[in-house]
């Protein structure tokens, strides 16, 4: 999880650009906030005019035989009308709050997900997905609780600020000079201590850093340190870490924890100057006792709001600031939208690409005027080292990148001018990273054709050989997997997709190294049963094994992103190029056994 | 909880010291509103001003002990909860370096890490807060109420009904809203599940077109979120009116009291507002005391995590000194007989009735599909597991005879996962020897096909290895794992699936420079590629953890149906190769 103190602040303008933009997500919940405000209002008025009635309740009881009782009981009476109308405001005051922080942050993650669903490929592939989560549910949260705490704390404290002054200056102005004038005080402590811990903090999460990455490694090559018989030596380098954190967390904590003593210290001073100054004027009988019980009261009050504010004020700037990165995120470029006289495609098994050039960076050519023709039910291979550019093809067919240049087509169509649903559904797709989705195995395999009978689905599953270990499973069909198919193998959660692809069963496929982490043996099985799925089919094979894209129609060998060579198999192999040195490769060393035996 | 303040031990001084400061703190706090209730009642009544400087200089005087009070009491807080920390956390990287394979397997290192990191640090803050506020809350909250018997029994007795009161409503709403916040956590985490999913999905998403339908399933979850956030926020929203009524209510029951006892002269008006003033530093600390125990209860649970951990034991017991009587015949280096593993947990055995010998300097090869054994086999060799049926030998003693360093020094294992260190290609190299020098640095790399890429680094051995080795290519890091294995020059040598990024004429090389080693090491070959295995002294045939073949690759290609299988799968026309027809 991302710690908000590490991101940068942001600029006034930038400041300003997202307090626009929160006011605009509040804008539906104007209602909300005005009674927010409304009450606010009467209940820290309400919260000070109790001292005051107390104060005067006190006057009323001046010694042994001069307390005027009845007068006490009216006041009493007033307390508790009060009182009951401030913890009402203060109840109402927190539900608005709610109110409006909850659905303020439900509506900016249903805007993110929206978002999310809308942005280009191009734009997911090059952000961390990490960051992306981060943004949408640790910033978000921050920025809830920053609103929160803004809405709670910030109007009221400066109501009871304003409020008592306003008390206190009608009352006398002297004793409240001292009150204004010592309790700043507080806030010059306070702030001086921050700035001091903040770079013990900062070094800190340095160390801290440091030694979970240290942790990181040692325990996730626990097997090896062990292997090697290492632990003594990691034992010392943690130890050195561990060692240095102890020094500095001791600085951060001890040095950070000072901020009450302090402030509570400045307050006691205050309440200390309060009385000597009351008791003075009430020997001088500039006020009452009860007068002066009211400045003591308000003098243990009044410091809090302060306090309160100046921890609200970084709480916003930092709630900002997770907006504003919320915002960055809204406001990334969507994918080219949809025609409106957008087709939808009706597949024939037709592809074509004419002069194909594509690129992801401006300055790196990589697909250049590529033409083919794929006819109904052609098998196409795609060979070539790891990453020189196999999936690049692919994510041209299925458009989730578009071409610089030339066009693909599918049964004559531009697919630009198609829907993405209907040339989507036009294929059915297995690729290496393997996706489940947290949920059943039943769930997962009918993922994309959720209405699908049991029947079909354990079909679709004993074709593509998962059946049997389905039935293994602890609750079989219904075996909840963890999110990605944590408690599954990778070749166990390969197999899983080609059921889901196996049910669907589209006029095209896809299958970009579809049986990387399956042991050859269940492969030639597997391939078996793809055989009879491609059977009149079009379909696009990635794969590294050889073996596996033989008898494919047109092999296409791809080298640092461009294609080499095309043919078929034999042709390939006669021209004694790339490919004949890729494929033979894997028999090195193969003809001594050979003639051995 | 007991044996987790074992680790408390050195800081007991400091642990005793610091809450005891925080309550003389707090024994000053509360005679502040008795010296103030003398000003009133003695100074302004008398108009005695020298009593009123005196009183006023005192209250100044208990503030600044109280303030070098709460200073003491935090430093020594803060010393005894750092210091427990840096121990705990000592102790814990101590335990987890002593856990076995199999522990590590049930445990799962990513939440180690977690319990290393912020379960810590959690346990850490917690007792820091526990130290500062757990006893001075309470002592508050007591010693408010005492003070009030010294002015007046009656008013006295309206704290007597008030603190149990508040201390309902306020334990009882966070009782209440406690397990909810917990439900809300979780339903965030559903949230967080939901991004990442659709985040991680995307292709597979759009590929089936569930854009739509997946957005709903998320807004779902989203309005589940909120709704509970709001029942959760209206619940735990009414502490503070609730509170703010019953302490009212207190006031309202002492300004009547005080009408009473006032008025017949057993109480003063200084004495009503030290007893106000009472009442309202008992709400504040037991608003306090609510917060705190959330916290430590979040501790408590981050302590029991760790806690867990610490309760692991070791499955493993190596002797300190090699055990059983010298082998008879020295010859053969590993023994298997009719050996089973069952993986703890597990339903199933991994291997059964495994039966082979390996002799000194011999190749053994070992082949089989995906979850037939083949790591499960050679881990047993370092006795990373212990075989749970039969009996595992190495030079002629049984596996557990063996004192854990010499074992591990005479079995050098490349792992699947080609794991390097952050530091340089030499700090990484010597893991496996360190006392090694450069030239045997560079044989091993020789060896290891992996001279020729560290060379043309410029920094040469000392080229920087970054965290987990990302700098470095797949197939590179495999051949330095291979080399660290080869620096400490095993008696034997695994290689477990570890040259599977190579391209197939450098694993051809590999094998062949691992077999011109001087020396007689015996070398395990782990691999699915019938290829890599052709000229092994002998190949194991593994399929559902049983052995069902085991012989040279002619014998095998002659009489084991699986292995027929699996090189047929892979070069698909074997009659052909075999006719002498392979391409050059």
């Amino acid at each position: 999880m991302s710690n908000p103190k590490k991101k940068s602040p942001l600029s006034s303008a930038e400041s300003q650009e997202a307090m626009r933009r929160v006011l605009a997500y509040i804008r539906p919940y104007r209602i909300f906030v005005a009674g927010s405000l409304l009450v606010a209002a009467v209940s820290v008025a309400a919260q000070l005019y109790i001292p005051l009635l107390c104060g005067d309740a006190i006057d009323l009881m001046i010694g042994p035989g001069q307390v005027d009782r009845s007068g006490v009981w009216g006041i009493i009476l007033q307390i508790l009308v009060v009182m009951v109308l401030a913890a009402l405001a203060q109840w109402l005051l927190s539900v608005c709050n709610n109110k409006i922080t909850f659905s303020v942050t439900r509506d900016l993650r249903n805007d993110a997900i929206h978002k999310i669903q809308s942005l280009p490929l191009s734009y997911l592939d090059s952000h961390l997905s990490g960051d992306i989560v981060s943004r949408m549910v640790a910033d978000v949260d921050t920025f809830a609780d920053g609103l929160l705490m803004g809405f709670t704390q910030l109007f009221t404290g400066v109501l009871t600020i304003l409020g008592t002054l306003l008390f206190m200056f009608r009352e006398n102005v002297l004793i409240s000079l001292v009150v204004v004038l010592i309790t700043p005080l507080s806030l010059v402590v306070a702030g001086f201590i921050a700035r001091h811990s903040y770079g013990y903090f900062h070094q800190q999460s340095a160390v801290r850093g440091e030694q979970t990455a240290l942790v990181n490694e040692m325990i996730e090559g626990q097997k090896v340190v062990q292997a090697f018989g290492h632990e003594a030596e990691s034992m010392a380098a943690f130890d050195e870490v561990n060692q240095r954190l102890q020094d500095v967390s001791l600085k951060a904590t001890f040095f950070s924890s000072l901020t009450n003593p302090a402030t509570r210290f400045v307050n006691n001073i205050v309440y200390a100057g309060v009385g000597l100054v009351g008791a003075f004027y009430a020997v001088a009988g500039g006020i009452t006792i009860g007068q002066l019980s009211v400045f003591l009261s308000y003098a243990n009050q009044y410091a809090k709001p302060f306090n309160e504010i100046s921890g609200v004020v970084t709480e916003l700037q930092n709630a900002l600031a997770c907006a504003a990165r919320v915002f960055a995120l809204l406001d990334a470029q969507d994918q080219i939208p949809e025609a409106a006289d957008a087709v939808t495609l009706t597949p024939d098994g037709h592809v074509q690409l004419q002069d194909v050039s594509f690129r992801y960076l401006p300055d790196r050519p990589l697909i250049e005027h590529f033409t083919l023709d794929v006819q109904p039910g052609q098998r196409i291979a795609i060979v070539g080292p790891t990453g020189c550019g196999k999936t690049t093809l692919i994510n041209l067919l299925m458009r989730f990148y578009d071409v610089d240049g030339g066009s693909i087509s599918v049964a004559g169509t531009d697919i630009r001018q198609a829907t993405r649903a209907s040339l989507r559904g036009s294929y059915g797709m297995v690729l290496q990273d393997t996706w489940l989705r947290a949920g059943t195995v039943r769930e997962n395999i009918a993922y994309g054709k959720p209405d699908a009978t049991d029947e079909e689905i354990i079909a679709a599953a004993k074709a593509a050989h998962a059946h049997s270990f389905i039935c293994r499973l602890p609750e079989g069909y219904d075996t909840v997997l963890a999110e990605n198919g944590g408690n599954i193998s990778q070749g166990q959660k390969q197999l899983l997709c080609i059921a889901r692809v196996m049910l669907c069963l589209p006029p095209m496929l896809i299958l970009d190294e579809a049986t990387s982490s399956i042991d050859t043996r269940t492969e030639v099985r597997i391939q078996k049963a793809f055989a009879k799925m491609m059977q009149g089919r079009t379909s696009f094979i990635v794969a590294h094994r050889l073996s596996t894209i033989r008898e494919a129609d047109v092999i296409l060998v791809m080298r640092d992103g461009k294609i080499i060579e095309q043919g078929t198999h034999d042709t390939l192999l006669a021209q004694d190029g790339f490919y004949a040195k890729l494929y033979n490769s894997q028999f090195e060393g193969v003809d001594q056994a050979d003639s051995a035996s | 909880m007991k044996q987790m303040l074992v680790y408390l031990n050195g800081y007991k001084k400091e642990s005793f010291i610091a809450p005891l400061f925080k309550m003389l703190e707090a024994c000053f706090d509360l005679l502040v509103p008795l010296v103030m209730a003398d000003i009133v009642n003695v100074g302004i009544a008398a108009g005695d001003s020298r009593y009123i400087l005196t009183r006023c200089g005192l209250l100044l005087l208990l503030a600044l002990v109280g303030l070098a009070c709460s200073v003491t009491a935090q430093y020594f807080s803060a010393k005894a909860a750092v210091g427990y920390a840096t121990a705990l956390r000592h102790a814990l990287f101590a335990h987890i370096q002593s856990l076995g394979f199999s522990e590590m397997d049930t445990i799962g290192t990513s939440t180690l890490i977690t319990r290393m990191t912020s379960d810590i640090n959690l346990v850490q803050s917690g007792l820091n807060m526990f130290l500062r506020l757990f006893l001075r809350s309470p002592f508050v909250v007591i010693g408010a109420m005492v003070c009030a018997f010294t002015v007046n029994i009656q008013a006295a007795l309206i704290f007597v009904v008030t603190i149990p009161a508040l201390s309902v409503v306020v334990f009882s709403i966070m009782a209440v809203t406690h397990p909810l916040y917990k439900k809300v956590q979780g339903k965030l985490d559903k949230v967080l599940g939901l991004t990442r999913e659709n985040l991680t999905g995307v292709r597979v998403i759009r590929a089936f077109g569930k854009e739509a339908s997946e957005t709903q399933r998320f807004e779902e979850t989203n309005g589940g979120l909120t709704t509970l956030q709001l029942k959760v926020g209206h619940l735990s929203a009414l502490t503070n009116p609730l509170t703010y009524v019953l302490i009212n209510l207190a006031i309202v029951a002492l300004l009547y009291t005080g009408a009473i006892e006032i008025n017949v002269g057993r109480m003063a008006s200084g004495d009503l507002i030290a007893l106000v003033n009472y009442m309202n530093q008992i709400l504040v600390e037991l608003v306090k005391l609510a917060n705190l125990i959330v916290q430590i209860s979040k501790a408590v649970a981050s302590a029991g995590r760790v806690q867990a951990i610490l309760n692991t034991k070791p499955g493993m017991a190596f002797p300190q000194v090699i055990t059983g009587k010298a082998p008879a015949r020295d010859g053969d280096a590993v023994r298997f007989d009719h050996v089973g593993l069952t993986y703890a947990g597990a339903g199933a055995p991994s291997l059964t009735g495994i039966t082979f010998t390996a002799r000194r300097g011999e190749t053994i090869g070992v082949i089989g599909g995906t979850g037939a054994g083949k790591s499960s086999l050679v881990n047993l060799i370092p006795r990373f597991y212990d075989a749970t049926d039969g009996a595992v030998e190495l030079f002629g003693r049984p596996a557990s005879a063996w004192p854990r360093e010499m074992l591990r020094s005479r079995v050098g294992v490349v792992m699947q996962k080609a794991q390097l260190f952050t530091g340089t290609i030499r700090s990484n190299l010597l893991w496996g020897n360190r006392s090694a020098t450069d030239a045997d640095l560079w044989a091993a790399l020789e060896t290891a096909q992996a001279a020729e890429f560290v060379r043309s680094k410029p920094l040469g051995l000392d080229e920087p290895v970054e965290q987990g080795g990302r700098n470095f290519s797949g197939g590179q890091r495999q051949r330095l794992t291979i080399a660290r294995a080869l620096v400490s020059k095993p008696d034997i040598l695994i290689l477990d699936d570890s040259a599977s990024a190579l391209d197939f004429a450098t694993d051809a090389a590999l094998r062949k420079a691992i077999a011109a080693l001087p020396g007689s090491m015996t070398v395990f070959i782990v691999s699915q590629r019938a290829a890599s295995l052709q000229h092994a002294d002998r190949i194991l045939v593994l399929d559902d953890g049983h052995m069902v073949g085991c012989g040279t690759h002619s014998e095998l290609l002659e009489r084991c149906p699986v292995y027929q299988e699996i090189y047929e799968s892979q070069f698909k026309k074997p009659s052909e190769l075999l006719k002498g027809g392979a391409p050059a």
